[in-house]
């Protein structure tokens, strides 16, 4: 995700913070998984922004997506180059506003990025887990942010955001935590994966298990699934961005070539960006944790999971503010599944915003700099919390 | 946006509006009204806009508004979700308003519905005496251009609800100036002078 960021041009920034660590569910008080399993300990990173008010109302959950992690804004060191994946959004005065809302983004489990995922060390077998680490689903990443929020002794939330699988993550807890969540700002997401989205995860999942290194997902002692894990990012960017962007970023123009040169080298540019996009996620991602999320994903599920099938039950327990986000080049979750969440919403009653942006850039608009996106949730935490 | 900057048609209709009340707005542009029934009358608002610049204006002022066509977007509420259905200055852009009128009457107890009036009588001067198609202030598009499909006077709205089963219950013929910011009720002949027409309607 981070890949879209750089130094923020007009230096505002929340600074430097902390990656923090919440280790719960020590045995034999292990987490009790949707699959079945039982996990303990677990350990949860996570980056805190802005100052907490007295009565603890002004909390925001930022809500990552696929490959992103608790670094959602500012700089760990002064000489880091690159700050937080969504620093565009969260910092003073931003469409996130650290100088009002206290704002919190944790790794999800499963991840690879501090939190307790398959490259984490099992402490019963003092090895990492690999495939041994249990299937997850959207939920247990709730549960799981669930007690780090009462950890911090956090009684509600003001708001929630998160994009893509951050998005499904906003939606669940919602449904699962009724009463907690004040308003929440699902973008660019769905209820439930389409048959397209889980082909397109399941070519990445068969391209990293075909990897020869992948060994079953014990390869933390030897050689990584680089290829695999490379193919794989490369098919889920196809996914995020769009034919329209496609087109006005790459054409048909050549790389570093004024002629084809019949070989089978990356001649096309947008064979050379996805190669170079494949290749940057391998140095910072873990090719079961890609396993593990992007399986979570497909399995969500609301109308299955809270409604028997029907999105408007799945919905009805709800009591959030809702502004839902979707992008009109987006065709991972293109607007009409945005659409049938926002009409289960009000056939509930439910208070729900619905903007549809008009953008070329496909699915991974969101993280986009947009001013556009910025003034939406500016107005819209403004009105959670003069409602609450 | 101070409430006396509110446009004098939507004054009016704010005026109708009882503290407290819940209300739909269909085709609510920028949410001005709503975002001044809110703030002035605590309502609870919904919009419904089509054009995705004017959502977001409403949205970044805080009020609730949802991207839609508002013929089909209102079918998802429950009955008498809403205490009234606002229709300002859109029924005269509607495909279908006798199946506007019936939703709107499903969803809320009472309905507003304003428009331009085609019987003033400017427009019935420009048609008698030019002879072309009439291009006013309050409906400013040449033919080929307009959205507005169904131009309509305050006696076809009369007689409109009696066709299609509806009570008015209140109606104010205005006229306005200074880009609507100001105007007066139109009591004399009000079909022939009054530009705008606004009724408060309810159900049979």
């Amino acid at each position: 995700m981070s890949e879209y960021i750089d130094r923020d041009q007009t230096g505002t920034s929340v600074g430097i913070v902390e990656k923090q660590f919440f280790t719960f569910a020590a045995p034999p008080d292990r987490l009790k998984l949707e699959g079945g399993a039982s996990i303990g300990p677990l350990t949860i990173a996570y980056e805190t922004c802005g100052t907490l008010n007295k009565d603890k109302t002004n909390v925001i959950l930022v809500l990552h997506a696929l490959s992103g992690d608790s670094h959602m804004a500012g700089y760990y060191d002064p000489e880091d180059t690159k700050p937080g994946w969504w620093d565009i959004m969260v910092g003073p005065g931003k469409g996130i506003d650290t100088d009002k809302y206290f704002v919190i983004c944790s790794n999800i489990i499963g991840s690879c990025a501090g939190s307790t995922g398959p490259s984490s060390t099992n402490s019963e077998t003092t090895k990492p887990y690999g495939t041994d680490f249990p299937l997850i689903t959207i939920g247990d990443m709730i549960e799981t942010q669930k007690a780090l929020i009462d950890h911090l002794e956090i009684k509600s939330l003001l708001s929630m955001i998160g994009g893509s699988i951050g998005g499904m993550q906003v939606l669940e807890w919602c449904v699962r935590y009724p009463d907690m969540v004040k308003s929440a700002i699902p973008l660019a997401t769905t209820t439930r994966h389409s048959a397209l989205a889980i082909a397109f995860n399941e070519v990445a999942r068969q391209a990293i298990m075909a990897d020869p290194n992948w060994n079953s997902g014990h390869y933390y002692s030897g050689k990584k699934p680089d290829m695999g894990l490379s193919i794989a990012r490369m098919i889920g960017h196809i996914t995020y961005l769009s034919d329209e962007s496609m087109r006005l970023k790459f054409g048909r123009k050549l790389q570093n070539r004024s002629a084809l040169s019949f070989e089978f080298g990356a001649e096309f540019q947008v064979e050379s960006y996805l190669q170079h996009q494949g290749n940057k996620f391998i140095e910072r991602f873990d090719a079961n944790s890609f396993l593990y999320i992007t399986k979570a994903a497909d399995y969500f599920d609301l109308a299955r999971q809270y409604g028997s099938g029907s999105l408007v039950k799945a919905f009805s327990k709800c009591k959030s503010k809702f502004l839902v986000v979707s992008y009109t080049s987006d065709w991972l979750y293109p607007t009409y599944q945005s659409k049938e969440m926002v009409k289960a919403m009000k056939k509930n009653n439910l208070d729900v915003s619905f903007c549809e942006i008009d953008a070329q850039w496909g699915h991974d608009a969101f993280l986009l700099p947009s001013d556009r996106l910025d003034n939406l949730i500016k107005g819209f935490l403004r009105s959670a919390s003069h409602d609450t | 946006m101070t409430p006396d900057r509110l446009r004098y048609d939507l004054k009016i209709i704010a005026s109708w509006i009882k503290p407290d009340s819940r209300i739909l707005g269909l085709g609510c542009g920028e949410g001005d009204l709503l975002y001044w029934l809110k703030k002035e009358k605590n309502v609870k608002e919904r919009g419904i806009e089509i054009e995705e610049s004017k959502v977001a204006k409403s949205i970044e002022k805080g009020i609730s508004v949802l991207q839609g066509d508002i013929n089909e977007e209102i079918e998802d509420y429950p009955d008498n979700a809403f205490d009234y259905a606002i229709c300002s200055q859109t029924l005269q852009q509607v495909y279908e308003p006798p199946g506007l009128i019936h939703s709107m009457m499903r969803v809320a107890k009472m309905g507003v519905v304003s428009f331009p009036n085609f019987g003033h009588i400017k427009v019935r001067m420009q048609l008698a005496f030019t002879g072309r198609a009439p291009v006013t202030k309050e409906l400013p598009y040449s033919w080929h251009d307009t959205p507005n499909i169904r131009v309509l006077s305050l006696n076809d709205f009369e007689k409109f609800s009696s066709q299609v089963g509806f009570k008015i219950l209140k109606r104010a013929a205005i006229n306005t100036k200074n880009n609507h910011r100001q105007g007066k009720m139109v009591n004399f002949l009000p079909n022939l002078f009054a530009t705008y027409g606004i009724f408060l309607i309810g159900k049979e």
